[in-house]
């Protein structure tokens, strides 16, 4: 067709637009941070804000397919708490039978997979078979799991065994050539979460059924199976978080994980998928994550503004991020 | 009658999408108590020329006036406050509402502070009574079918006391009893000296309703003239560019009786009731009735979109299909007549639609989309898919383009018994012969074919046997000569309804 070639240049341009925002915020971010502080640049910096960013980051890829398939989990902070919790008490229990060493520490990491996975199936059949908006059912989930973890811990604080915190502690605090372990399973969960939702029929059908559910069903896609899967992927994510976030913290109690839920579905929109379902990319989400993560640590590093304000600049950061959305639905 | 001055005059519109020109400098005029029939091929820019008209896009150059004076409307509500309403060829109504309230979306009436919602519910039911339909005021429009939507769409204009009507395709998704409502308001309108600009593809209608005809070809007026002086044929060949007079294949001979499908004692509750049917291989079988006869639900049914009982035979062997994907399984394909609310993803590219469907032929773990673009290729060849261009959003494409987009993906799957809902709706009369062509093709190759058709002339023209529904029920089947529009009417609307029309 003749025509086909004027018009190339102007998608192209309008697509590098909304590809650029996170990016150019992300780099913003770190030129401020450079010239605030000599430190910030320094490879143990970075690592750390990373390193830390994981958690949220591995449970924001997660929260990247629920959203763009047009759900919504509010329940993951407290779920990664529960499952926390779970696995050191799965753990602790095991030590007298296989004693403080690895094959303890897998079964409780495996464990903690199953049961993420579990919760979040509990999500989705909820949504899927009990026809209940998914808001509703994760703000249920969102309190029980709280409830629960708080129990479980007796109203106190739940402590992983001393001598397996020991032998459990590398897989947080450890390297591979001079990466961190917890950046390297983000990285990974990364690269497979991008790949699945770009390349796989999975991911592309989580897309059409947030972006019109009825469309993804007269095209033979099983949208309650698809939707299942979302929330047990997510949950199987959270049990990935939290089997990074035992060996750091060794415990886990009613205020572990608050309001990552937030962190996380912040990420997300940030990073330029829509909240309203449709489109994701977790690329983006992973800037998004770090975007917030940076906030903070830029925060800290200099001493004109009150870190107090942290929640204030992310706040704005998602407004903005919005806004962009915005502006690049109506072009 | 005299020739008035225009009430609304258009002159050397343009306009551009980016670096595409779509309205090449398009002039015109509508005048009071005139019906202004405005054709073209898909994609000719009838509808983009109307949403300039209506205020819902800016022209990129030209001037309208209004009774001599120059406007600029910002959006559509100034263009409504002027008296200009245009009823969109793809709805524009809010799903969730009721009929009640998107008619008077808007322009509720009010007693004091409070909505009036007697008066708006009996004004309301008596348009609806006016139009001659069973929807209740209070229904969600969700509820409604495709047919059902356009006569609120209908409702919702009236009831904004137009001064110049633009209708978009406004029969594409009736049947031609409702559409003959529709022309009777439109003749009730024109008395009472509302301008009325109006497109179709059914060019049988515009010559039988308009006064005027404006021809677009490539976004350009080719000519305009009192609709007296063209015949069908001639108005055919200025849009299109060539003779499309015969419209109809030969039909394919159709073979032997080898059985593809077959239904028997199907019930959907609440629309049909005890169907059965045999469809045989190499078979064109056309399915005709009113609008709520339940020919859609049946087939959503029979494909697994919806809950019935019933047995099935697919080649003879007992079948159970649960859903569409157990459908596909059997080479069972269903193409939708609601294009925009089940049949597109519209805010996706045109690759991602084409392919979603038949995805699991393009993906083994991961997808390969370099095939995928080959297939939109063939599709766009094959269907003759106008786009500007391969990244436009398909809610970007015309109307019809949209619709070949939505026939092309179905075919895809290459089904070897295929339902067709209303396939040509929209669909300009160069476009539909090819279409008509291909689905000769796939019966001459041994394929089987369902039609659905409000369009009698389709049935009339393409089905080696027609099954006739009526509320619900089949009440009779025809074929060889015996398929006629007489007989189909007579089948479709019961002996009682045949002696009041
Ligand atoms: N927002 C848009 N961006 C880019 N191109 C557009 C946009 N809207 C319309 N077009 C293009 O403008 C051309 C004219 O479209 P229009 O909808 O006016 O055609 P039409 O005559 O109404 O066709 P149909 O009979 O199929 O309804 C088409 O090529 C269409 O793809
Ligand atoms: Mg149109």
């Amino acid at each position: 067709m003749s025509s086909e070639r004027s018009e190339r240049p102007k998608s192209r341009l309008r697509l590098n637009y909304s590809v650029l925002g996170p990016l150019l915020a992300l780099a913003l971010l770190i030129v401020l941070g450079a010239s605030l502080n000599g430190n910030f640049l320094s490879y143990t910096n970075i690592a750390n804000v990373v390193a830390r960013a994981s958690f949220i980051g591995i449970i924001a890829v997660g929260a990247t397919f629920v959203i763009t398939s047009g759900g919504l989990d509010l329940s993951v902070g407290s779920m990664s708490a529960f499952v926390a919790g779970m696995m050191i008490i799965i753990i602790n229990a095991l030590v007298p039978s296989l004693g403080a060493g690895w094959a303890t520490i897998i079964v409780g990491i495996l464990a903690g997979l199953a049961i993420g996975s579990l919760g979040g199936a509990a999500n989705g059949l909820l949504v899927t078979a009990g026809r209940i908006e998914p808001f509703i059912v994760t703000l249920g989930t969102l309190g029980i799991f709280r409830a629960l973890i708080t129990f479980l811990a007796n109203g106190g604080t739940l402590n992983l065994n001393f001598e397996v915190s020991g032998v459990y502690e590398p897989v947080y605090t450890g390297d591979i050539l001079g990466v961190p372990v917890p950046i390297i399973v983000f990285a990974v969960v990364a690269i497979v979460g991008e790949v699945v939702m770009r390349r796989t029929r999975f991911g592309r059908h989580v897309a059409a059924i947030g972006s019109n559910e009825q469309v993804a069903r007269y095209s033979a896609i099983n949208v309650d199976r698809v939707r299942l899967l979302t929330y047990i992927l997510q949950g199987f994510l959270i049990g990935i978080a939290a089997a990074l976030y035992v060996p750091k913290f060794g415990s886990a109690n009613s205020s572990t994980a608050v309001l990552w839920e937030l962190q996380a579905i912040a990420a997300v929109i940030i990073g330029g998928t829509m909240l309203k379902g449709g489109f994701g990319r977790i690329w983006g989400t992973v800037v998004g994550v770090i975007i917030l993560e940076l906030i903070g640590n830029i925060l800290n590093l200099q001493n004109l503004i009150s870190p107090y304000l942290n929640q204030a600049f992310q706040g704005a950061i998602i407004i903005i991020a919005v806004l962009l959305q915005r502006s690049r639905r109506q072009s | 009658m005299s020739d008035p001055s225009p009430v609304l005059c258009a002159s050397a519109i343009s306009k551009s999408f980016g670096p595409v020109r779509v309205l090449f400098d398009v002039d015109l005029n509508l005048r009071s108590g005139d019906v202004h029939a405005l054709i073209g091929e898909n994609g000719a820019g009838k509808s983009t020329l109307m949403k300039i008209l209506g205020g819902y896009l800016p022209p990129s150059s030209g001037t309208i006036e209004i009774d001599g004076a120059p406007v600029r409307f910002g959006n559509s509500a100034a263009a409504e406050a002027a008296g200009i309403v245009l009823i969109h060829q793809e709805f524009n109504l809010a799903e969730q509402l009721t009929v009640e309230a998107n008619v008077f979306l808007g322009r509720e009436l009010h007693a004091g502070p409070f909505l009036d919602w007697r008066r708006m519910r009996e004004k309301t039911r008596e348009l609806l009574a006016e139009l001659e339909t069973d929807i209740a005021p209070q229904q969600r429009v969700r509820e409604l079918s495709v047919p059902q939507k356009q006569m609120v769409e209908i409702a919702k204009a009236l009831v904004r006391d137009a001064r110049v009507l633009m209708m978009d395709e406004p029969t594409a998704a009736l049947t031609s009893r409702e559409a003959q409502v529709l022309f009777r308001q439109i003749e009730k309108l024109k008395a009472q000296g509302v301008a009325i600009l109006y497109t179709s593809h059914k060019l049988d209608e515009v010559k039988a309703i308009s006064d005027t005809v404006t021809i677009l070809r490539d976004g350009a007026k080719v000519t305009e003239g009192p609709v007296s002086e063209f015949s069908i044929d001639q108005m055919a060949t200025q849009m299109v560019g060539r003779d499309v007079s015969d419209l109809f294949p030969q039909k394919a001979v159709h073979q032997g009786e080898a059985e593809a499908l077959s239904v028997a004692h199907f019930s959907v509750p609440g629309h049909v009731e005890d169907a059965g049917f045999t469809l045989r291989r190499g078979e064109i079988l056309g399915f005709a009735g009113l609008v709520g006869a339940g020919r859609t639900e049946l087939m959503e049914a029979i494909v697994g979109l919806r809950h019935a009982r019933g047995e099935t035979r697919i080649a003879g062997k007992p079948t159970v299909i649960r859903s569409l994907k157990d459908a596909s399984r059997h080479g069972l394909a269903y193409l939708t007549e609601d294009r925009k609310g089940h049949g597109l993803l519209l805010d996706k590219l045109m690759r991602p639609n084409v392919t979603l469907l038949g995805l699991d032929r393009f993906a083994g773990i991961f997808i390969d989309e370099r095939a995928e673009d080959a297939a939109l290729s063939t599709s766009i060849g094959e269907f003759d898919i106008r786009a500007p261009d391969r990244q436009v959003k398909v809610s970007n494409l015309s109307g019809g383009n949209q619709q070949k987009l939505l026939l092309a993906k179905t075919m895809l799957v290459e089904p070897d018994i295929v339902i067709i809902d209303e396939p040509t709706r929209g669909i300009d009369i160069g476009t539909k012969q090819q279409i008509y062509e291909f689905i000769n093709g796939l019966a001459e190759a041994g394929k089987s074919i369902i039609l659905i058709s409000s369009e009698m002339a389709e049935v009339i023209g393409l089905c080696h046997r027609v099954i006739v529904m009526r509320a619900g029920r089949l009440t009779g089947e025809l074929t060889g000569e015996d398929i006629s529009e007489e007989n189909i009417v007579r089948l479709a609307v019961g002996i009682e309804g045949h002696r009041v029309a």
